[in-house]
């Protein structure tokens, strides 16, 4: 129950925030392939939630310290680099540990299967960006350097083991960090050496304790939503 | 007026060539008459080719300006399915745009020149985009009204003379099909739930009805480059028919929706065997042209805003490329598309 | 606009299915092969349409001009001995 609202709302938050891409790409193609991400991670979403329940009651009408995302995905958009920098770190975590899942025999196998495939994509595409906006030009360096040092505090949480997700997390950790060490160094950017996680110890992301940002991002998601109880869309 | 300045330097650039341009042009006369189709590398009038970069270009912006109305929603859309539906109709606009820039860059015009022209307000895009999307209602009315009547004209555009828009129509009406009928399912659901939902949907078809029948464009009377355009099958009927066609599909659709179209006018006229509808209001269509609708400074000054803090994104990937490819890319940076 | 964020044009060939060829399916700009190759498959095949993609930069495609397609693909047409049809086989005769 936790693991699938943990991990659903992973899906469905980062979802919504490529979504708030649509129409401010920095290029058609761009937005073509954001929307593709976005649209991959809220068929995730709406798989895990329906394991849980009713996927619009879950999405539409928990407040906001009922949600299980890591604070990751929430945070917003920022620059294109932000965004980018995002994606990298959470997509190159859930190739790692979807293809855990895939290969086991939990209740997550087959939606893993699926979703595996999607998600290195989406880590391709980071890499991809992350290559060149690192090894661009002077001002696209900065702004990528800041933006992977910026999201470094929020790493730690993606390898806080989650009840009833089955995988290594010791290992995922580890590999993580080789695959991100390798990209951004091949990026000709600097793997940040801040701890990662804040100091704050009431909890994070996966025990309902979430950034500024976000209760402002769920308003604006379930406003409608929660304006026509009982209604159907 | 811009098609008597053109046929002006079509006469002028044939004067000073006579023979050959002659022949050229009683060739080019001949494929168009025999729905032939001309191809990139062909020789064209000059008046055409203008026609044409004109019409794919404002035809391209629309697309992309038109994403801004409907992403408007996509935040707030009510349920995921819903809001999965609306991602992918957005997303398959910036593809419909891509496609018809792509089109436009055959003739030799790049994209970045059309986007300068958009972005400077010297290029037009369909005005119906200036209109606001003010509840998610109208995201519904857009998807059945301004799908429908833009389909009504793309359709007969499979058939252009000119063979890249023609194939970047046919992608695109295919494509398109969901994007009607999701408005309309989006309509229904709403008509045939809660009288707030009901009076959302009502209030919806009411501010985009007659904007939807003004995308046709000025009666045939009025029209600058109608005449041309038919007569060189870049167009293959008339504004005021294709009007006439959607009034005809939208009234049963309507009453199926339980819903009502803002004109008392619209009847049955049994001698025509079509639909008999009210005036439109073309003032409100001229000043919305001149720039003066509700969202006109808006929607280009997004698609400015995000065209120039996209400028760094694009120029790292551009400096990068160079740095990392060794002479396998091309050379020139905006290469003329040969397909 | 500055053209050094001008992003070279590219053309996209699909094979829609295992035993067909690639066929011209559009263009698109992308700053390189691999940025190209993905933006294809981003764009061209969102809907199941390929299982294959070759991007290749427009300008490096040499076409045939139309002022040389009378010397280029006339002489062809008057060759009908080329195609099947051409032959008289006597009704009855099968497999030929």
């Amino acid at each position: 129950m936790t693991a699938a609202l943990a991990l659903g709302d992973d899906a469905l938050v980062l979802s919504h925030r490529l979504g708030e891409w649509a129409g401010h790409a920095p290029v058609l193609e761009e937005e073509v392939a954001l929307a593709n991400i976005a649209l991959d991670l809220l068929g995730q979403a709406r798989l895990l939630l329906s394991l849980v329940g009713d996927e619009d009651e879950l999405a539409y009408l928990r407040e906001e310290r009922a949600f299980r995302n890591i604070q990751l995905v929430e945070q917003p958009n920022g620059d294109f680099a932000h965004t980018i920098a995002r994606q990298l770190y959470f997509s190159v975590h859930q190739q790692g540990l979807y293809e855990q899942l895939a290969a086991g025999d939990g209740r997550f196998a087959g939606i893993a299967a699926k979703a595996v495939k999607e998600v290195a994509y989406h880590r391709d595409h980071a890499e991809q960006w992350t290559l060149r906006l690192g090894d661009g030009t002077d001002e696209s360096h900065q702004r990528m350097q800041r933006a992977v040092d910026a999201l470094w505090r929020f790493t730690g949480e993606l390898f806080q083991p989650v009840e009833g997700v089955d995988v290594d997390w010791q290992a995922l950790h580890s590999r993580w960090l080789e695959t991100v060490t390798d990209v951004l160094g091949r990026a000709t950017l600097t793997v940040p050496t801040g701890p990662q996680s804040g100091a704050w110890t009431a909890g994070a992301g996966r025990q309902g304790i979430h950034t500024e940002s976000f209760g402002r991002m769920l308003a604006e998601m379930q406003h409608l939503h929660r304006s026509h109880p009982g209604a159907s869309w | 007026m811009a098609a008597g300045t053109a046929s002006q330097t079509a006469q002028a650039t044939a004067g000073s060539a006579e023979g050959p341009e002659a022949a050229l042009q009683a060739a080019f006369d001949a494929a168009v008459a025999a729905d032939e189709r001309i191809e990139p590398r062909d020789w064209m009038p000059d008046a055409y080719r203008a026609s044409l970069v004109r019409q794919m270009a404002q035809h391209a912006h629309s697309e992309i300006i038109g994403m801004q109305p409907e992403a408007n929603w996509i935040t707030r859309a009510p349920s995921l399915r819903r809001k999965a539906i609306l991602m992918a109709k957005v997303q398959d606009e910036a593809g419909h745009g891509l496609y018809l820039y792509s089109a436009a860059e055959t003739l030799g015009t790049g994209r970045e020149e059309l986007l300068d022209k958009l972005h400077a307000g010297r290029q037009r895009y369909s005005s119906i985009f200036n209109y606001p999307t003010l509840t998610w209602a109208d995201v519904g009315a857009i998807g059945w009204l301004v799908d429908g009547a833009a389909i009504t004209n793309q359709v007969p555009l499979c058939r252009c003379s000119y063979g890249p828009y023609a194939r970047a129509m046919v992608r695109i009406c295919k494509e398109e099909s969901f994007h009607q009928r999701q408005g309309y399912e989006l309509l229904l659901a709403l008509s045939n739930g809660t009288p707030a939902q009901h009076e959302m949907a009502q209030d919806a078809v009411n501010r985009w009805w007659w904007p939807s029948l003004m995308m046709f464009g000025p009666p045939d009377d009025a029209s600058a480059h109608s005449a041309q355009s038919m007569a060189w099958k870049i167009k293959r009927h008339s504004n005021d028919e294709l009007r006439q066609r959607f009034v005809d599909i939208c009234v049963p659709q309507a009453e199926a929706l339980g819903l009502s179209l803002p004109d008392p006018d619209i009847r049955w006229n049994e001698e025509r065997g079509r639909h008999d509808f009210g005036a439109i209001d073309w003032t409100e269509f001229q000043e919305v042209l001149k720039g003066n609708g509700p969202c006109n400074e808006q929607r280009l000054d997004q698609r400015r805003r995000a065209h120039e803090e996209g400028a760094w994104v694009r120029e790292a990937a551009a400096v990068y490329a160079r740095k990392h490819t060794s002479g396998a890319g091309p050379a020139v940076p905006n290469g003329k598309a040969t397909a | 606009m500055s053209s050094s964020t001008d992003w070279p044009l590219w053309e996209v060939f699909v094979r829609s299915r295992r035993g067909l060829s690639h066929t011209h399916a559009g263009s698109l700009h992308a700053p390189d092969a691999e940025m190209a190759l993905r933006n294809a498959r981003d764009l061209y095949t969102r809907r199941s349409e390929g299982v294959s993609l070759w991007v290749v930069p427009s300008d490096r495609i040499t076409a045939s001009s139309p002022d040389e397609k009378d010397s280029f693909f006339e002489p062809a047409g008057d060759k009908p001995y080329r195609h099947p049809t051409f032959y008289e086989i006597p009704d009855g005769v099968k497999h030929l």
